[in-house]
């Protein structure tokens, strides 16, 4: 049973209870030039963002971007050239979830976009206590796998 | 001796005579024998349990209870005797006790198998049905007994039996005695339902059939309170998400027969474990469900009756709800605020008593931290909230005015709402607008002070810029609402200024247009129709608006048609807010109706110099948006009244009678049906809207003359605009006129004017419109000859010239029209329609295409997908198999329409069949990806959708093409167009 005050028992599980949250940006209103065949429309910044705005938050049920962890200025991006940059904001600065946060978004940005893009995913300078590690860690497989294997553990304990 | 009865009789009934002559077997000293002579026996007696005499069943219940001590595996076949004589009426009074009790005493039920246990459930169940009475007279040992049997049972179908038997046990009220607690034990341990049925299982349980069978028990009694809540607060605080759910549903379910006595002891922990789910749950149905358990727990506090010295639970509750909560919402930016919110707002909502509690306790700290609080952001979640809570006030009514908790917040709540609506950010003002519509739902609660300012506000909102398009339309609607409930406020403060706007449009259309000018009218014309919900605001509104057309037609500005068709949609929309009330619905008719026509008619006069304005009204588009409010005005009119309208404007068209019309002296006659006139002759549309939507059993006069001329005029060259209008008008009259002799006669003229037509000469496609609405009419109507018709439709679809606009013509067949032919119009449409016409005409298109030569083929397909397309799926389904090769052979057609049809209508599919699409597999992505790169942008994205639809096919049949498809949509992914790209994405991920 869980005592009163504060945010309940499960409490110990989350690094960060209650988080600050942002409001979400409505869904791109699509425009004329969107649906004249003719006209080419370049990826842009907005586009990059709506690709990794939904990604969740490894440990709330929110997405990145109400957590603010992504934002759209902080996307750069050039079709011509083919790159893109992303730069994320974990939480708090010590968030031991900043590997597996930007691992997803590599993930989701090497799905969605073409092979020609060169892309680029770092933590925001100066918001993170290993900014370095973390940066370090989007190679690391093990990190995840560890990970996986916790949670199954922890599947398997209460099943 | 051996519960033989003694034969007193030397003649025996012949039941007894079967017992006897079964002697040798059931004395054989070997069980099996014996075994198989009851077995006979049961039989014989189930088959026969109705002739059975009272004598009989005594002594063959005596019979079958010595029985039960016989060798195990002659056990069954006693049971199904006693299950027989079970089902007796004739069994006298105390035998079903000494059955039951020697059941319980001489067989272990559970190591019986299943069906024997069944048996036993039967039996009890046959019982209980006919025998209440004595077996209470038993007291607690049958419940006892019951308990016994029931104990360690695991198969679902004796489960779902057997908890029926305990919840008669408990609501028929049976004695349970002492065994309350065994009885919970004996039914808890299977809580929560943990049950995944086997695969192919005949038998159709589901998890879910069981868990609400168990609910019910053990919801059905406050006597199970003090063992069942701990249990439900442990599967809420474990971490399998369905015992949480079914917990908190359970707890939902007991709030139901609670009352303050079974809760008082768990409230702290039930709260604490509602809470902690509430806040930190990643599932929105643990949130919702926990929600709904806590109202219900508010609901079952405020319920409860007290004695004066007790102490009220609801209170204390409450105020521990308050206080768990009030912090939070004091963090507008933080991820609890809503939580809290809800949390607070679900407990409202339970009672009148808990909404005072909550409401007067969370509104002053919700005024005092929106003044706190400076971001638009912030107090927008603020205000948010408050609606939220504002809201709740609405499920109470308060008899006595004084009484109602917001009377002492109303003028803070006004100036937070006014303060809302004069923020620069949008959402804020939203939230504001949406709070004003709220707080002026509530009875009294406005001063005319506030209504006058709300009025100058909602005034000031209607003509905000392009970017702020969400919140001028909330603008308006909250006006249409405000305006029905406060009709005066809205009338001496509104309505005025929007005609001094209205003016002012006048005379800069005169100058000339100027951008912004000319969006201020467009918000004008809108904001009057908008606040038009209350019949006294109609009357002045709907006068501006004629008289604005009237000017207009003056003739001293440069009208476009934009402008005319904004003023229509207006008047359209104001018919539409009149249909509910009778009296507004006849005054708009009564009123715009002549002033429409009159202005149609002058317009259409010969002239020697031809005004703008005049061609103005006479185009296609500002016909049809005359069209659509003339219809608007008409369909809800009484028989009675239409009947009336109806002998005005016959006569206007048929003889030219301009009599009704205001400003009626016009230079010539109108003759719209007169070869000459051609402007004249466009306004048939008007006709048409005015006679396609009156009710059915309003009588037409000079009705023959009026079809015989529409004929004519459908099947005239000069002008296609009339010619269709008057077909559709024709085919509207058709639809709703009675079967009979009139009717034959009308399709035999249409029938012969047709064939004149397609025969050949300038008039075939006047005459094949004229053949498409005409069958339309029929369809709908399921006439006999539709069929006739609907095959020279299909013949057409060989026709080299009308071929693609037959396959078209499916389309417009299938489809809902807008002005004529419609169900709010009256007209007589089946209900099955589209059904019916796939089952009657598919298999003829099919048989047509693969007869047709090659380059008529696409009409074919064309026409079919038009059909499938706008069928029901669940129809489309079991056809499936046999049309599935045409519609793959549908996809490497070169027409556009056909590929996006036919695309538009598998997408569906691919989602509710996957089993049957699984086959063609192959087939389906090569397709899909070599149409991921078709010209044309709309195909791509439909193929693309596609693409994602086709990961709903099993796995196994997937993997293969797995690499394949994903490298071949890494292509769309660089596609030009944005909305192509966002498909492939999708689709790319869930690959």
């Amino acid at each position: 049973m869980v005592g009163g005050g504060g945010v309940g028992g499960g409490g110990g599980l989350l690094e960060n209870a209650n988080p600050l949250i942002y409001q979400r940006s409505g869904e791109r209103p699509v425009t004329a030039g969107e649906e004249d065949e003719q006209v080419p429309d370049s990826i842009d910044a907005r586009e990059i963002f709506d690709l990794i705005r939904s990604i969740n938050d490894p440990e709330h049920p929110l997405t990145l971007e109400e957590l603010n962890v992504v934002e759209q200025v902080r996307v750069q991006v050039s079709d011509p050239e083919s790159t893109v940059a992303v730069a994320f904001t974990p939480t708090i600065p010590h968030c031991s979830m900043a590997t597996l946060i930007g691992l997803s978004i590599k993930v989701k940005l090497l799905r969605s976009l073409p092979q020609r893009f060169k892309m680029d995913v770092h933590i925001t300078p100066g918001t993170h206590a290993s900014e370095h590690a973390g940066k370090g860690g989007l190679v690391v497989r093990t990190t995840v796998l560890e990970r996986v294997e916790q949670k199954q553990e922890r599947e398997h304990k209460f099943t | 001796e051996g519960g033989w009865p003694e034969l007193k009789s030397s003649r025996p009934t012949w039941a007894l005579s079967t017992l006897f002559s079964l002697r040798s077997s059931l004395e054989n000293p070997e069980p099996r024998t014996r075994a198989r002579g009851i077995q006979l026996l049961s039989q014989v007696l189930l088959h026969c349990h109705t002739l059975l005499l009272e004598k009989e069943v005594v002594h063959l219940i005596l019979f079958y209870e010595n029985r039960l001590k016989d060798h195990h595996l002659v056990i069954p076949s006693v049971l199904q005797g006693l299950k027989a004589l079970s089902l007796c009426v004739a069994l006298p009074s105390g035998l079903a006790v000494s059955v039951l009790k020697a059941i319980f005493q001489e067989v272990h039920v559970q190591s019986l198998p299943q069906v024997d246990r069944h048996t036993v459930y039967n039996i009890i169940t046959n019982f209980m049905r006919t025998r209440e009475e004595e077996l209470k007279s038993l007291g607690a040992d049958f419940t006892f007994g019951f308990i016994q049997v029931m104990d360690g049972e695991k198969d679902p179908r004796n489960l779902l039996v057997a908890f029926r038997i305990v919840h008669d046990l408990i609501s028929r009220d049976y004695s349970l005695g002492p065994f309350v607690e065994e009885l919970f034990e004996v039914t808890s341990c299977y809580f929560p339902i943990d049950f995944t049925p086997p695969p192919n299982d005949p038998h159709g349980i589901q998890r879910e059939d069981l868990i609400l069978s168990l609910r019910t028990v053990l919801a059905s009694t406050p006597r199970f309170a003090e063992f069942l809540l701990p249990l439900l607060i442990e599967k809420v605080d474990s971490e399998v998400l369905s015992a949480k759910l079914d917990s908190l549903q359970t707890l939902n379910a007991c709030c139901a027969v609670y009352g303050q006595k079974e809760l008082k002891d768990f409230l702290p922990s039930l709260w604490a474990s509602i809470r902690r789910e509430v806040f930190q749950t990643a599932s929105e149905r643990v949130e919702a469900e926990g929600l709904a358990a806590l109202h219900s727990l508010t609901a079952c506090l405020s319920r409860s009756v007290l004695r004066a010295d007790a102490e009220d639970l609801l209170d204390s509750f409450l105020s521990n709800i308050l206080q768990d909560c009030r912090h939070h919402l004091c963090e507008p930016d933080m991820k609890l605020v809503w939580p809290s919110a809800k949390l607070l707002q679900a407990a409202a909502g339970a009672s009148a008593r808990a909404c005072d509690y909550i409401t007067s306790n969370v509104l002053p700290l919700l005024l005092e931290q929106f003044h706190k609080h400076s971001q638009s952001s912030q107090r927008r979640t603020i205000l948010e909230m408050l609606l939220g809570f504002l809201k709740l006030q609405q499920k109470w009514s308060y008899e006595d005015k004084d009484q109602r908790p917001l009377n002492g917040f109303k003028d803070q709540l006004c100036s937070l709402v006014f303060m809302a609506l004069t923020d620069p950010s949008t959402q804020l003002q939203l939230v504001g607008i949406r709070t004003l519509t709220v707080l002026g739902a509530q009875p009294d609660l406005l001063s005319s002070e506030d209504l006058e300012l709300a009025v100058g506000h909602l005034y000031r909102l209607s003509f905000l810029e392009e970017d702020s398009q969400s919140c001028r339309v909330a603008a308006l609607e909250a006006s249409g609402t405000l305006a029905a409930l406060y009709p005066v406020a809205f009338s001496s403060h509104l309505v005025p200024k929007l005609a001094e706007e209205l003016r002012v449009g006048e005379s800069n259309l005169t100058k000339g247009d100027e951008p912004t000018q000319c969006s201020r009218h467009l918000c004008c014309l809108q904001a009057l129709s908008a606040v038009s919900t209350h019949p006294s605001i109609v009357k002045e509104t709907l006068p501006l608006l004629l008289q604005h057309l009237w000017q207009v037609n003056r003739g001293n500005m440069v009208a476009q048609s934009s402008d005319v068709i904004a003023v229509c949609q207006s008047l359209k929309q104001m018919a539409e807010k009149c249909q509910q009330d009778p009296e507004s619905c006849w005054y708009f008719h009564q009123t715009a109706i002549p002033c429409l026509l009159a202005l149609a008619v002058q317009a259409s006069m010969p002239e020697k110099e031809p005004s703008v304005l005049k061609k103005v009204l006479l185009e296609d588009e500002v016909l049809a948006a005359m069209v659509s409010v003339i219809g608007t005005a008409t369909t809800h009119l009484s028989p009675e009244l239409a009947a009336q309208s109806v002998t005005h404007i016959v006569p206007l068209f048929l003889d030219g009678n301009v009599s009704f019309l205001p400003e009626n002296s016009f230079p010539s006659r109108f003759q719209p049906f007169q070869d000459d006139a051609s402007g004249q002759r466009r306004l048939i549309a008007l006709l048409m809207a005015f006679v396609c939507s009156l009710p059915r059993n309003v009588e037409i006069p000079q009705l023959n003359q009026l079809m015989r001329e529409l004929l004519e005029l459908s099947c005239c060259h000069s002008c296609p605009f009339s010619s269709t209008a008057a077909a559709k008008c024709f085919a509207g009259l058709l639809n709703k006129h009675p079967a009979g002799q009139q009717l034959d006669e009308f399709l035999q003229l249409a029938v012969d004017k047709v064939e004149a037509g397609l025969g050949s000469g300038p008039c075939r496609s006047q005459a094949f419109t004229l053949l498409l609405w005409v069958t339309k009419a029929l369809v709908l109507r399921y006439h006999p000859l539709s069929s006739c018709l609907t095959a020279r439709l299909m013949d057409l679809l060989n026709d080299p010239e009308l071929g693609p606009a037959a396959a078209d013509g499916f389309s417009l067949l299938m489809s809902d029209c807008t002005d004529v032919l419609t169900r709010a119009g009256h007209a007589e449409v089946r209900i099955m329609f589209r059904q019916r016409f796939f089952t009657d005409n598919v298999p003829a298109l099919v048989q047509g295409f693969h007869a047709a030569p090659q380059d008529v083929k696409p009409n074919y397909l064309k026409g079919l997908s038009h059909v499938l397309n706008r069928l029901p799926k669940p129809v489309l389904l079991p056809e499936l198999p046999t049309l599935l090769s045409l519609l793959l052979e549908a996809l490497s057609c070169p027409d556009c329409v056909v590929q996006l049809s036919t695309l538009s209508c598998l997408q569906p599919l691919l989602l509710e069949a996957p089993q049957v699409m699984s086959l063609h597999v192959d087939n389906l992505v090569t397709k899909f990806l070599n149409l991921s790169s078709s010209p044309s942008m709309a195909v791509r994205i439909a193929a693309l959708q596609c693409m994602h639809a086709l990961t709903r096919l099993p796995t196994p049949v997937l993997l293969p093409y797995k690499p394949q498809v994903i490298r071949a949509l890494a292509k769309p992914l660089d596609d030009k167009k944005r909305l192509v790209r966002k498909e492939a994405v999708s689709a790319r991920g869930e690959w």
